[in-house]
Order: C-alpha cells, then sequence, then structure tokens
C-alpha cells in the first residue's frame, strides 16, 4: 500500500476539518457554554467548584466532542473523495484513522491545551490539572474514535447528528468511567491504566468498524 | 446443528417450520409461564432477607435480565451470520430481535426499580452496576432501532445494523468491566455460582421454569415479527411484478 493517499488524507483532513466543521471554534464555544453554565446552576462556592470541577470539564469535553463529528465523513462522500478510498485495497481503515486524527488534533485538542485555563476559573488545585489534562487528552481521542464510527455509520443519512450522538454515548461510557476516576485519584491510580486500556481497545476496533461502515456509505 | 440452520435458511421452509412452531411456542410458553406466575403468586412463601412479598416480582424481574442479555447476543450472532454470509433470514431475525429486546431491558430496569425500593430502600441506584449495564444495553438496542430506520433501503439498514451490533458486542464485555469497578449495593449473583445455586429449591424451580415459559414466549414473537416481515416483501414482490405487467 502507498503511504502517499493517508499523507495527502492527513494534510486534507486538517485542512478541512479546519474549514469544513468551522474547526476549534465550534467545540471551543460549546466547551466554554457549556462550562460556563455550571456555577450559574449548581453554585459558585470555590470549594465545591474545585470538587466538582474536572468531573464537569471532562463531560463537557465528552459533549464536545459530539459537536463536529456529524462533519467528519459527509464532505468525503459529498464530494466523491470516498469513491476514491474504496479503490485502494486495506487502506480505507487507515484513512479513517487518520481523520479521527486530524479531528482530535483540530478539535479535540485546544480544549486539553485549554484545560489549565478553566482549571484556574473554577479553582482546580494545579497538582490535578495535569493529571486532568493527560487523562483529557487520552480520552479525548478515544471519544473521536468511537464517534468516528457513529459518525461514518450515519454519513449517508441527513442531517445525523442527533443519531450520530445517540450511538456513540454507550461506548463513551468505559472511557468517561475510567477517566472520571483518573482525573479523581491522579496518575498513579490503577483507573489511568484502565483508561489506556480502553483506549487502544479503540484505536484496535474502531478503524476496522469505520473501514466498513465507509465502504457501505460509498456503495 | 449447521444442518438445520442451512435448512431454515430457506425462507419457504423457514415459513413452514414458523407455522407449527409459533402457536406451539405460545402454548407452552403460556402454559409455563402461567403456572410460574401461580407458584409465585400463592404458593412461594415470603422471603424476609429480600424484603417479604417483593420475592414475587423476582419471577419476572430475573428472566427480563436473562433474556434482554440473551437478546442481545442473538442479535449479535444474527447481524454476524449476516455479515459473513448474508443469509437474508438472518437479518430478518436481527431486525425482529431488536424492539423485542428492547421492550425487555425497560421491563428489567422497571421491575428492577420496583423491586430496589422496598429492599434497598431507592428506585434507582447509579452505583449499581448491573443497573448500569442493563441501562447501556437500552441504549444499544435504542441506537440500533434508529440507525436502522434513518437509513433509506434494507440493504443498506442490514449493513450499517449489523457493523454497530457487532461492534456493540464486542465493547459489550469492557463496558460491563467498567461499571463493575463501581462499588455496589447490589447483593452478589446467588444462582449461577460455582458452589451450586444458593437459592431455595422452592424459589429456584418456579424460576427456572418461568424462565423457559417467558424464553419460549419471546422466541415465538421473534418469530411472528420474522413471518410478518417475510409476508411483507413477498408481498412487495407481488406488488412489484403485477404493477410491472399492468
Amino acid at each position: 500500500m502507498r503511504p502517499a493517499p493517508i499523507r495527502r488524507g492527513f494534510g486534507q483532513a486538517l485542512v478541512e476539518a479546519w474549514s469544513g466543521g468551522a474547526g476549534s471554534v465550534l467545540p471551543f464555544g460549546f466547551f466554554s457554554g457549556t462550562a460556563m453554565l455550571v456555577p450559574f446552576v449548581l453554585g459558585s462556592a470555590p470549594d465545591r467548584l474545585a470538587s466538582i470541577g474536572p468531573g464537569m470539564l471532562w463531560l463537557a469535553l465528552a459533549l464536545a466532542s459530539l459537536v463536529t463529528l456529524e462533519r467528519m465523513f459527509q464532505a468525503d462522500l459529498q464530494d466523491g473523495a470516498l469513491d476514491l478510498w474504496v479503490q485502494e485495497p486495506a487502506a480505507i481503515s487507515l484513512v479513517a484513522l487518520t481523520k479521527v486524527m486530524a479531528h482530535w488534533i483540530v478539535s479535540g485538542l485546544p480544549l486539553v491545551l485549554l484545560t489549565p485555563l478553566y482549571g484556574l476559573m473554577f479553582q482546580i488545585p494545579i497538582d490535578t490539572t495535569v493529571p486532568a489534562m493527560m487523562a483529557f487528552g487520552l480520552g479525548g481521542l478515544t471519544f473521536f474514535l468511537w464517534g468516528g464510527v457513529a459518525a461514518a455509520l450515519a454519513a449517508s443519512v441527513a442531517r445525523g447528528g442527533l443519531l450520530i450522538a445517540l450511538l456513540a454515548l454507550p461506548f463513551y461510557l468505559p472511557t468517561m468511567i475510567f477517566g472520571g476516576m483518573t482525573v479523581q485519584a491522579g496518575l498513579e491510580d490503577p483507573s489511568f491504566l484502565f483508561l489506556l486500556a480502553s483506549t487502544l481497545f479503540a484505536l484496535g476496533v474502531a478503524p476496522p468498524a469505520m473501514g466498513a461502515a465507509l465502504r457501505l456509505a460509498a456503495d | 446443528m449447521s444442518g438445520m440452520w442451512s435448512f431454515l435458511a430457506n425462507p419457504h421452509r423457514f415459513l413452514v417450520f414458523a407455522r407449527y412452531a409459533v402457536p406451539i411456542s405460545y402454548g407452552v410458553g403460556l402454559c409455563l409461564f402461567a403456572w410460574s406466575l401461580y407458584q409465585a403468586l400463592w404458593r412461594v412463601p415470603p422471603d424476609a432477607l429480600q424484603g417479604g412479598d417483593i420475592i414475587r416480582g423476582m419471577f419476572i424481574h430475573v428472566p427480563s435480565a436473562w433474556l434482554c442479555m440473551g437478546l442481545y447476543l442473538g442479535l449479535a450472532i444474527a447481524s454476524f451470520v449476516w455479515f459473513i454470509w448474508r443469509h437474508e433470514l438472518a437479518d430478518v431475525a436481527a431486525r425482529a430481535i431488536a424492539p423485542i429486546g428492547a421492550t425487555y431491558t425497560a421491563l428489567c430496569l422497571v421491575t428492577g426499580a420496583i423491586w430496589g425500593k422496598p429492599t434497598w430502600g431507592t428506585w434507582w441506584l447509579w452505583d449499581d452496576p448491573r443497573i448500569m449495564s442493563v441501562l447501556v444495553l437500552f441504549f444499544l438496542f435504542l441506537g440500533y432501532m434508529a440507525l436502522r430506520s434513518a437509513l433509506e433501503t434494507r440493504q443498506r439498514a442490514a449493513r450499517a445494523g449489523a457493523i454497530l451490533a457487532m461492534v456493540g458486542a464486542v465493547n459489550v464485555p469492557l463496558i460491563k468491566f467498567s461499571v463493575d469497578i463501581w462499588s455496589s449495593l447490589h447483593q452478589g449473583p446467588s444462582v449461577l455460582r460455582a458452589e451450586g445455586p444458593a437459592m431455595a429449591d422452592v424459589y429456584l424451580h418456579p424460576l427456572l421454569i418461568g424462565f423457559g415459559g417467558q424464553a419460549l414466549l419471546v422466541s415465538a414473537m421473534v418469530l411472528t415479527l420474522m413471518r410478518a416481515e417475510i409476508f411483507t416483501q413477498q408481498g412487495d414482490r407481488l406488488m412489484a411484478r403485477r404493477l410491472g405487467e399492468s
């Protein structure tokens, strides 16, 4: 298999994720909006915010990952790129994985890098913020992998955003649980290893599933 | 065994089989179910440990929990068979299993809540791994049905549904494990244990026989839906042929 389509796909996916899905602006806005509402609903006492803050940011990250999923493969289906990828034997899974990575870099990573800022706003102690960033980075990748499977399955459905959310959320659950535990207990806790395991599991299972679903969408 | 399956893979032979199997399963299933209900409501002594009379709800709750897991397994197997060998009947089966599975997961959650109120003092417990597993199973069934109904053609719906059901099936152990990590107030499993069932025979026998009856009822319902689906397809085909002739 030639590496060129993968490299090409990665660059194209970065450009597309940036322009097509409003790039990081939309997830960032959603993430900030969700986070902003929480103190108004649950109260603004500093010790309370510090205790719920990490978990709340984790939830906001999971929800923000859903925002751009609908656009992940739809543009490729519409402009015919998908039909070309399907011609390459066995490459479709790798192309899909590349697209997920590009999406994660554009839409997920900025939110992870912003975590210290939100940590300050929510009075989260700094020694909790750093492990939280590790967990958010890994967990975010897992969210985008499972979300990618749902997006690929619903690629041919017009206005499939809510359908994608319904399909993806049950698969988020193990990562949500382990990530939430890691954020609370720190990186030395075994739950961090479980979080890693769930990420590796998603890396193994999601690309072939996305490949099969994209082949279906291209038919 | 494989001979029987390939024999039934022909829709016509399946229809002949179902014509007899459906009424027999309904009849025998109803008899067994009625017997277990009679035992549960009038014969079985109340259990002090399990909150007294509420133990009678177990004869609905526990079989529905087993059945909804069995139905998801059935959905995954049917999807796998369809995806590999493209037996049309496997897809018809998967499609028929989904709504029944969703109903049974809902039944399991509702009866569990009713049982939970007097024994644990609460309708719902987020910490309990088994409630969470069944809840996720409910969402997997819902997502499966939503995806199928969103896709235009039968063939696409079948393929997408099969991929989703298989990805779901490989995820179920991980989901189960992750919610098991959570601490639990729920009592441990008491029927399937290495040292044999911990339940007294007076409960165990009606439970197992009632489970057999409900399993027969469920398979009769699945077969009924499958028959209806095959008849619908045949009707469409006849209609298309007639329109082509005129």
